[in-house]
């Protein structure tokens, strides 16, 4: 069944259309991230979904029931915002209890609802806090609760750790992932975190300019981007993409030659853009995925970046800038030419008008 | 060198804040020292002086015996008067404006900056400008001449500055709070009185103030609405200085205005910190 269902859905304001006809059936128990950069909608669309801004045209179905008409307390969601939105002058047990009490719910399951959530989140010693009284990783936690206690058809998350530290960031991002796992309810998290949407979801929506690029799982999304955009939003560093060339069953770059997709035969003597991930591009006596020899390629060394786990070269390849993962015991002058293997299967194609996946 | 050129500039300074306290202050000794004067005292040196005998009877007599245009009850029923008409005028336009301030600036509606500007540009008119329009109200309400006429008056013209003072101090409660109270499921008068509300106190005790002090003093409307034993102490003041005595009764009158001013000056006194505190302060840390 669908947990929620998004029809056609315009958003203007005046003459700027910010989402320009969005579908996406969501199902139940998915973790779906819409993740795309500032500005690309992904806000307005979940605020849209909560019942907070109204939609220009389009349709919004959650649990199979039409929302478009019923404002957001009765839309069987919960919501965890950015800034948290804790109410400053309610204690933590307040803040949970808020929602049921605006809802009429007897004292006694209140406080039932409430030591539930509390153990869930570990927060039982701050239910008598004030927000102010609370860390950042605890608010977080607290916002989480308010929203867990709800026990809603959808949760709603518009960029829940941004206002975390490095390091805490990546702690909640597990918590919510496992959280996930043990309730199962549906969530839509909306993030501008690539890394976020990768780890975190089970479905991503890339969206760009008012309008979803590509709904996929984390792996098509990452292997098998739809178009040149989402190829370079995801990843870090992202794909990188090249001008080259079709012939005769190989993929030209310069004077490289990769074998081609087979898909490519089509574009036999045309140019494409060739996609290449920096993984895909390491030391030369790499070995990748089923064992066989790789293909080795010689590419002049602009510079390299040592990160510890691994090294970033920059090289040149046909002229272009290139990003290639090494081995971080690899040593690489700069300005000379090393020898590189290449993964060549999961090379990407894209047409250079449309820019959209060839192969 | 330095140090002695740095104390001097600061001997400037103190001297100028000095002179400029003292004639800030000037006139507000001389009245308090003048009400402890007697009328005889006052007549036969100057009105500047250090009372030779402490004539505190002034005070009792200006409290309520003093005949003012032929009502010989000193200025306690007019301080009375004043009371009934600044209390709940500075409490309901402060109530008032709380929830005004709170629906345009919280809740986006058609109009919003509309009725905001409509409320607001109260504050520019002239209060003269308004005589005629009060008058007409009054009489046709049949409130001429009445407390409650006052009271209506600068409930509705203080609605302006509440307004004011609560919508600028709203717009600093985030968006997101508003949208998590209504998705919890809250409406416009919970979020107000759960939410909103016990984040105000520091710009009610802003409002507070600055109604009570403004309407306390005010005097155009008390002196051309009401007359006689309907007046406000401010316009009764004036009746009690233009009494005709055989003797000018200065220290009585002086004993008046300390009272009558009395109430302000606590205001200020307790609550002045408080108002320069809230005036800066935001909503939310």
């Amino acid at each position: 069944m669908s947990a929620l269902v998004i029809r056609d859905l315009h958003k203007r304001f005046g003459t700027t259309e910010v989402l320009k006809g969005i579908n996406l059936d969501i199902d139940s128990g998915d973790f779906t991230v819409l993740v795309g950069p500032s500005g690309c909608g992904k806000s307005t669309l979940l605020n849209i979904i909560a019942g907070l801004e109204t939609a220009s045209s389009g349709d919004i179905e959650i649990g199979g029931r039409l929302v478009n008409a019923i404002p957001p307390k009765d839309r069987d969601i919960a919501m965890v915002f950015q800034t948290y939105a804790l109410y400053p002058s309610m204690t933590v047990r307040q803040n949970i209890t808020f929602g049921m009490e605006c809802r009429n719910v007897p004292k006694a399951a209140q406080n039932q609802a409430v030591e539930r959530v509390a153990k869930l989140l570990q927060i039982e010693p701050l239910l008598a806090r004030k927000p102010a009284q609370l860390s950042g990783g605890q608010r977080q936690r607290v916002a989480m609760g308010r929203a867990l206690v709800r026990d809603p058809k959808l949760f709603l998350f518009d960029e829940p750790l941004s206002n975390l530290d490095a390091k805490l960031r990546v702690e909640m991002r597990m918590e919510i992932k496992q959280l996930h796992a043990r309730i199962g309810t549906s969530i839509v998290y909306v993030t501008h975190d690539q890394i976020e949407a990768m780890t975190m979801a089970t479905r991503i929506a890339v969206m760009h300019q008012g309008e979803v690029q590509q709904f996929a799982d984390p792996d098509t999304v990452y292997n098998r981007p739809a178009n040149l955009f989402v190829a370079r939003f995801m990843g870090a560093p992202p794909m990188n993409t090249v001008m080259a060339r079709i012939d005769a069953g190989a993929v030209v770059v310069g004077d490289i030659r990769l074998p081609a997709p087979e898909a490519a035969a089509a574009w036999q003597g045309r140019e494409v853009v060739l996609g290449i991930r920096p993984e895909c591009i390491a030391e030369p006596t790499r070995l990748f995925g089923d064992g066989s020899a790789p293909i080795v390629i010689t590419a002049p060394v602009e510079m390299t970046e040592p990160t510890g786990a691994e090294t970033i070269v920059v090289m040149r390849l046909g002229g272009e800038k290139v990003l290639g993962r090494v081995a971080p015991d690899t040593r690489l002058a700069n300005g000379a030419t090393a020898r590189f293997a290449v993964d060549t299967r999961k090379l990407c194609l894209f047409d250079p008008q449309t820019e959209r996946l060839i192969a | 060198m330095a140090d002695t050129s740095i104390n001097i500039r600061r001997i400037i300074v103190y001297g100028i804040v000095w002179v400029v306290a003292a004639a800030w202050l000037f006139p507000l000794v001389v009245v308090i020292l003048n009400s402890l004067r007697t009328a005889e005292e006052i007549a036969q040196t100057s009105m500047i002086g250090w009372p030779r005998v402490w004539a505190w009877g002034n005070y009792t007599q200006a409290w309520d015996t003093y005949c003012i245009a032929q009502t010989c009850s000193g200025i306690r029923p007019y301080m009375l008067n004043s009371a009934l008409v600044t209390i709940p005028a500075t409490l309901i336009s402060t109530l008032l404006g709380a929830v005004a301030g709170y629906a345009v600036s919280l809740w986006r509606f058609r109009g919003d900056s509309w009725i905001y500007g409509i409320v607001t540009i109260g504050i520019f008119l002239p209060q003269q400008m308004r005589l005629l329009p009060w008058t007409l109200v009054l009489r046709d309400l049949g409130l001429t001449n009445t407390l409650a006429g006052l009271v209506m008056i600068h409930t509705i013209q203080g609605m302006s500055f509440t307004t004011l003072f609560c919508r600028n101090y709203y717009v600093s409660i985030p968006a997101d709070l508003m949208k998590a109270a209504k998705i919890d499921g809250a409406g416009f008068f919970r979020i107000f009185w759960r939410i909103v509300l016990p984040l105000s106190p520091p710009i009610l005790i802003v409002t507070v103030i600055w109604q009570f002090t403004h309407i306390w003093n005010e005097f155009l409307y008390g002196v051309t609405f009401t007359t006689g034993t309907q007046q406000p102490v401010t316009a009764a003041l004036i009746a009690l200085a233009t009494s005709v005595a055989d003797v000018p009764q200065h220290g009585i009158q002086s004993a008046a205005v300390v009272v009558a001013a009395l109430p302000t000056l606590l205001v200020y006194l307790f609550g002045g910190r408080y108002f320069v505190r809230g005036l800066t302060a935001g909503a939310v840390k």
